[in-house]
């Protein structure tokens, strides 16, 4: 690289309070696993309903596929922009202010909608718990509002304690999933599972023709929608990359290891949800994997899949808090938003002002009670954000060739992923348009606003120099 | 009263001291600092970086 050309010099204030430079690849990897894996425990059955049960497999790898791009495209490019903010900070340095604006904004709402998801998840299974202990009529709000409480005073009080904790409550809902598959002895089908029988759908007649699929390949096409909960959240790893010790090493692999752990965590979810539960139950269960463990009849893995269940939606709070507060931090110290959510704690070393601030839209969505809507608009904000990541890489690669910057990791057969990825998000949008079309459109219209707003109102504020930060040499073409 | 009556009640209470300290602290930490030095992080500096560099260079020397 010449040193002459660099597009940023920034030299270290030796009195600037920083965030902390202490995750391994091992919390980046409870980070990403830890805010998916709530995804195999619910939700992701909702794709069996649209597809029925072969539909949710072509979903979920499919999907799979979808993620696996974004998992490959996000490693390169955050392996270089090792800064809080993830996609936000790579759209700035790759396209521009408003676009890494709209980028940051579908990272706070993905991550925050899901948090209030989770944790109106973790209130109803304690008010399910406590019915089947024999006291109904719990209200889940308090448990609500202490889930978000407690997590967020985690996050307050320091970032390697709240993985730390990520890291553990995610493998025992992951080792859960294990157990199940070995309780329901894999080695002997027809003891326990019967996917003969429960696979053995048959299609309505006025709209489908293939044996297994109820409602043809519009259904499969449509249980896409559903299929990304099986990996919806990945992509939060980028965020830790301010704070961990070695960014071109340890988020490629916390990354990729992540992934690999979903794709199988998916695989077995399904292969014992299909093999135990009617399709039509399973279609619209609330719980699948706990409602498979009740069927095994051990006391043993049932209290198990509750409490990994608990645990899931735990963690995955956990890491949303993490992830929003660090993009809405991230955005401030920009100045896309007011630089006082720039704060960062001088003894704790996080951004205690914003992870302050988004807890009572948590909170708030939280107590709604309105789980479907809360997490389309995380899928959508999502979806608005992987359709991004083609783009995002032609972009990086075309100014800044390979050879040009030192990479961490290279995305392997580019320009395939990003194809491929950009052909899943049209697909997959379809479903969503599919299944909530309203609400689809209701949220391109809320960001077109907040798009004009900061257009108008906002982006005078911004540091237009200082927010280019990485030492780069100067883009091709410029 | 039962259990899950106590329960809930409590969980109102602990979520509520903990915000509470939260608050608490943040406040306390604006009376302490300026909003300069809160504000002062940089974008990608690496710390570790730098420090491994004067470790190398006192090392040479």
């Amino acid at each position: 690289m010449s040193d002459s050309a660099v597009t940023a010099t920034q030299t270290a204030n030796p009195n600037a309070i920083n965030l902390k430079k202490v995750l391994g690849p091992v919390h980046v990897w409870a980070l990403g696993v830890g805010i998916v894996l709530v995804g195999e425990f619910m939700g992701w059955n909702y794709s069996v309903a649209k597809g029925g049960a072969y539909g949710s497999l072509i979903a979920c790898w499919v999907i799979g596929l979808l993620y696996t791009c974004v998992a490959m495209i996000d490693s390169e490019i955050t392996s270089t922009v090792a800064a809080a903010g993830g996609q936000y900070a790579q759209a700035k340095h790759t396209t521009g202010p408003l676009m890494a604006f709209n980028v940051g904004i579908y990272l706070v709402m993905a991550y925050t909608m899901l948090e209030a998801a989770d944790v109106l998840v973790f209130g109803d299974l304690v008010s399910i718990g406590a019915g089947e202990l024999g006291r109904e009529g719990v209200d889940p709000k308090p448990f609500v509002f202490l889930a978000v409480a407690v997590l967020a005073w985690l996050n307050y009080r320091g970032v390697f304690m709240a993985l730390s904790v990520n890291f553990l409550i995610t493998a025992v809902a992951f080792f859960s999933i294990i157990i199940l598959w070995v309780g329901v002895q894999p080695f002997s089908p027809g003891e326990i599972t019967q996917h003969a029988e429960m696979l053995a759908i048959v299609p309505l007649p006025e709209l489908s023709s293939v044996q297994g699929l109820p409602y043809g390949w519009l259904g499969v096409l449509a249980a896409f929608q559903f299929g990304t909960w099986y990996y919806l959240g990945i992509e939060g790893t980028c965020q830790a990359a301010e704070e961990v010790r070695s960014a071109g090493r340890s988020l490629p692999l916390g990354t990729m290891s992540g992934m690999i752990t979903l794709l199988i965590a998916a695989s077995l979810t399904w292969w014992i949800c299909a093999g135990m539960l009617p399709w039509d139950y399973l279609g619209q269960a609330l719980a699948p994997l706990y409602d498979a463990s009740k069927m095994t009849g051990s006391n043993f893995l049932v209290v198990l899949l509750w409490v990994a269940t608990v645990f899931s939606a735990i963690a995955s709070a956990n890491g949303c808090i993490n992830d929003a507060s660090r993009a809405w931090f991230s955005m401030g110290r920009d100045r896309y938003l007011p630089q006082w959510f720039a704060a960062v704690h001088p003894r704790y070393r996080t951004p205690y002002r914003s992870i302050l601030f988004l807890i009572p839209i948590a909170v708030a969505f939280g107590f709604t009670g309105l789980l479907a809507q809360t997490i389309t608009f995380s899928i959508v904000s999502g979806l608005l954000g992987y359709t991004f990541m083609p783009i995002n890489l032609t972009k990086f690669r075309r100014k800044w060739p390979l050879g040009s910057i030192k990479r961490g990791f290279v995305s392997p057969m580019h320009p395939i992923p990003a194809i491929v990825l950009m052909t899943l998000c049209v697909l997959t949008f379809f479903a969503v348009f599919l299944g909530f079309g309203t609400q689809l459109f209701v949220m391109i219209g809320f960001y077109i606003f907040i798009s004009l707003y900061f257009v108008y109102r906002r982006y005078k504020y911004v540091r237009r120099g200082d927010q280019f930060t990485m030492a780069w040499p100067k883009p091709q073409g410029y | 009263m039962d259990f899950w009556d106590i329960l809930q009640y409590g969980s109102w209470a602990v979520a509520a001291l903990l915000l509470l300290w939260m608050v608490a602290d943040a406040f306390m930490v604006s009376s302490q600092f300026t909003e300069d030095v809160l504000t002062s992080s940089q974008e990608g500096i690496d710390e570790l970086a730098a420090q491994q560099q004067a470790h190398n260079a006192g090392k040479g020397s």
